[in-house]
């Protein structure tokens, strides 16, 4: 059995947040991204995580899936954050780290409240009329699915490639922790691209 | 004309050396409903079986399904043929367990209602609907390739080409797995170290270094490939 991140797993649930259709919800979710990252100056920053965490209970999504969707971002907002501290000052710094957690609450609630399935088919109505310059609303549906599969499959790659360099004694080489990732990550992608292929998926 | 043939098929790969013969010069025609391909590891059963989709192209010869060139028409051949792959965690690409049906039905039946519906039951007819909210990373090994299965039949093919798919299992959940497979109406080409599960076929293929060195009864098939590996 593999570990998985929330992010990506929708919750039923009968919350406004779930009823809302897919399409405008991807729409709001894309408007309030723009939105928090606009904002300036730490306290509209926090202010704006805590009405994503606001949402998030309102949505019914409970705090331990919040928590660990943010989990394995943690690592690298700390260091995002410890630098700009360094370089800029604690307001910059408190920016940062309050939007990148609050735009990686949003799409937790997002993906926890919204079925992959009526994603793909609001992806598809909203792109339709550009069928006629060639886009393939179906094959964009199925590339954005397929990026927020990925992303849990990806932090499972990387941390069972660090267990193995720990089982070797080798958990401080950085070639033994970024090598083997990038490779397994290839190949999960074309393992993932052959599972497709196979069934006919990505064909019409 | 109907089931699967191989007309002089050959398949390389390019590597550091020269190119490498994976298969040579295999002809067959495969029309049984039972059909098990067993061989060491690296034979080519494999991509023999793979070939049967198009997963693998074939550099010499004609691979045919139900008259169809798998090499001119991939898409048709390809709703004909449902493929099970051995590590059932590869072929789940959705994140839960009713998306990934959804994501087969999606093109026979469009209507979102229906689909969910046509989900739902087919969770029901394997045991499957009380995870159907459930992150396919979650599930066990035995119930990843159940869906895997419920995932390709789905799409209704006629052909069911199962590479491995007990491979990874325990005892238990690949006695289930093997069940269902031998229970489809479908005709079914298995790949598998099972000799058992071989010998439950009508047609044995025994494939060594890229060739069909065996082709008949599963008991004879099956004691011709045992002396070939007692043989140094």
């Amino acid at each position: 059995m593999r570990r998985s991140l929330p992010l990506g797993i929708y919750r039923p649930g009968s919350t406004i947040w779930h009823r809302i259709p897919a399409g405008p919800k991807l729409g709001l979710v894309v408007l309030a991204s723009i939105a928090v990252v606009a904002l300036r100056g730490p306290w509209p920053c926090v202010a704006a995580l805590g009405v994503a965490l606001g949402i998030s209970l309102w949505a019914r999504v409970p705090p331990q899936v919040v928590w660990r969707g943010l989990r394995p971002f943690l690592l690298v907002v700390a260091i995002l954050g410890a630098f700009q501290w360094w370089q800029r000052g604690w307001p910059v710094a408190v920016e940062v780290v309050a939007t990148t957690v609050a735009l990686v609450v949003v799409a937790t609630t997002f993906t926890a409240t919204t079925p992959t399935d009526r994603l793909l088919d609001a992806i598809v109505r909203g792109l339709g009329p550009f069928r006629r310059i060639g886009v393939r609303p179906e094959k964009v549906a199925l590339a954005f699915s397929l990026m927020i599969t990925a992303i849990p499959a990806i932090f499972e790659i990387a941390h069972e490639t660090r267990e193995a360099a720990k089982a070797r004694g080798l958990e401080r080489s950085v070639r033994a922790n970024l090598s083997p990732m990038a490779i397994r990550t290839v190949a999960h992608a074309y393992e993932t691209g052959a599972a497709l292929h196979a069934r006919g998926i990505g064909d019409d | 004309m109907a089931g699967i043939s191989f007309d002089d098929v050959t398949v390389t790969a390019e590597a550091a050396g020269g190119d490498v013969v994976i298969l040579r010069h295999v002809s067959a025609e495969l029309t049984e409903r039972r059909v098990a391909l067993i061989g060491g590891n690296g034979s080519g059963k494999s991509t023999l079986a793979r070939l049967i989709n198009g997963l693998v192209s074939a550099s010499s010869g004609v691979v045919t399904v139900d008259g169809l060139d798998v090499s001119d028409e991939g898409p048709a051949v390809r709703r004909r043929v449902g493929f099970v792959f051995t590590q059932p965690a590869a072929q789940l690409v959705m994140p839960t367990v009713a998306e990934d049906i959804a994501l087969s039905l999606r093109r026979l039946v469009p209507d979102k209602h229906e689909r969910q519906q046509r989900v739902l039951s087919i969770l029901d007819s394997y045991g499957l609907a009380h995870l159907a909210a459930t992150s396919v990373h979650a599930l066990s090994g035995g119930q990843q390739q159940l869906l895997a299965l419920a995932g390709v039949l789905a799409t209704e093919p006629s052909i069911v080409v199962a590479d491995e798919p007990t491979t990874l299992l325990d005892l238990r959940n690949s006695v289930i797995v093997a069940d269902r497979l031998f229970a489809l109406e479908q005709q079914l080409v298995l790949v598998t170290h099972d000799l058992d599960l071989a010998l439950r076929c009508e047609r044995v293929l025994v494939i060594e270094d890229g060739a069909i060195a065996f082709d008949g009864e599963p008991a004879a098939a099956v004691d011709h490939y045992r002396r070939s590996v007692a043989t140094p």
